[in-house]
């Protein structure tokens, strides 16, 4: 739509009319689209939508909050209904994905009738990806320096042995870990972060069957490798790009079934 | 914990505007702000900083995604359009077309869109929310401003029709 020499982009047409350029070059575009009706019209076109959709839904903003909204109803309301906070989130997690199932379980055929406990966890571990892997500031509860103390908390709370893999070899360093309401139960979280600001994480929980092999699911952006081994499920999950998660997936393993020979 | 319970509260009327404009469903979204601000609410104590708001648009775009996801699997439950209908003349007439062209949105891209055009986020705050690069927010924006230009312009694909 833009000519190859030109040198506006159309993506800074797009940042110009959402006010994401600094101000010279908003100008600059200004003057650019003067000289070019064909794309004046077409940026013309990207305003009058933004304004119907503002016409249309920007006054529900302005509408006085309805009682069952207030903060204080919420909360009464929430109190009411008395379960732990952990056990409905567990439950409406198990839910959605019985009714919904993620698209990557879907997508790939892989079963098309009901999950299994199995599937759930995997589930449950990328929502948890990908809930916490954007956060910045607090994507744990327990920061990576204080892995022995981590270890032995997850572990009391999981009722199993954990291991929390040493990823530094292949450039990734553990940001730290948090307990999670799981399927079955707690699980542990461990979140991983290279260099370059990649995060991986870890998700372990007890899991119905003593062993599994292992499997791949992705979404549009992120994808996860999953097992289960010594009836605990592990759930590698990283951004959608198979190989380089496959290598990631390969040394968690290599480490967690070294622990595992140890034991026995 | 003041602070935290009024940037909260401050949010709800716009978090309504993005929740409407989402589902389209005055009912459905209440009930998705409802469930937000419980979500919120009871993670207050994993809270400890950062926007407020943008987590709130955070956990309401997660959660209108497993709705939809329960919706996909029901395939009887898609009266979106009465596409026979003639078109009403007059402000209205607009309105139903942008609202029908918002249906016809990729999810992602729906998100996208909403987000910076009706609530005013950055290109950042976006990328935040919906945990992906800036770049993909700007290609999902450019994608639902060309779907919604052709839509308008009458090519209107054939939309997903339910006998």
């Amino acid at each position: 739509m833009i000519d190859r020499d030109s040198p506006v982009t159309e993506d800074e047409l797009h940042a110009y009319i959402d006010g994401e350029l600094p101000a010279d070059r908003k100008e600059a575009i200004a003057n650019w689209l003067a000289d070019h009706p064909e794309q004046a019209a077409l940026v013309a076109s990207w305003r009058a939508q933004a304004e119907g959709i503002r016409a249309r839904y920007g006054a529900v903003g302005e509408e006085p909050v309805p009682e069952r909204l207030k903060l204080e109803q919420v909360l009464n309301h929430d109190r009411k209904n008395g379960r732990s906070w952990a056990a409905t989130a567990a439950a409406a997690a198990i839910v959605a994905f019985v009714l919904g199932g993620g698209t990557g379980w879907v997508a790939r055929g892989a079963s098309a009738g009901a999950p299994t406990g199995f599937d759930v966890i995997a589930s449950e571990a990328l929502d948890a990806y990908k809930l916490y892997v954007v956060e910045v500031r607090h994507p744990v509860e327990v920061p990576g320096s204080e892995r022995a103390h981590m270890t032995q908390w997850l572990s009391k709370r999981l009722g199993e042995d954990l291991r929390i893999p040493d990823l530094q070899a292949i450039g990734l360093k553990l940001v730290g870990g948090r307990l999670l309401p799981g399927p079955t139960g707690a699980a542990a979280f461990y979140m991983y972060e290279s260099p370059s600001g990649e995060r991986f994480t870890i998700y372990c929980a007890k899991a119905g069957v003593p062993q599994t092999a292992m499997r791949y699911t992705s979404e549009e952006q992120f994808a996860a490798f999953y097992w289960v081994d010594d009836k605990i499920a592990y759930v590698v999950s990283g951004p959608a790009d198979r190989e380089r998660l496959e290598s990631v997936t390969k040394s968690v393993y290599e480490q967690i079934d070294k622990s595992a020979a140890k034991k026995s | 914990m003041g602070t935290f319970r009024q940037n909260v509260e401050a949010t709800i009327p716009a978090l309504r505007r993005y929740a409407r404009a989402l589902t389209r469903d005055a009912d459905i979204a209440d009930d998705l702000v409802q469930d937000t601000l419980v979500r919120a609410l009871r993670s207050e104590h994993l809270f400890h900083g950062g926007d407020v708001r943008s987590w709130l648009y955070t956990i309401l775009t997660n959660l209108n995604r497993n709705r939809l996801r329960s919706l996909a699997r029901r395939p009887t439950l898609s009266p979106i359009e009465d596409n026979d209908a003639p078109d009403l003349a007059g402000p209205e007439a607009g309105g139903r077309d942008i609202e029908r062209a918002l249906a016809t949105l990729v999810e992602d891209q729906r998100n996208a869109l909403l987000l910076v055009v009706l609530e005013g986020l950055s290109y950042r705050e976006v990328a935040e929310v919906q945990g992906v690069p800036i770049g993909t927010v700007m290609s999902r924006l450019a994608r639902a401003r060309v779907q919604i230009k052709s839509y308008l312009d009458g090519e209107r694909p054939a939309l997903r029709r339910v006998k």
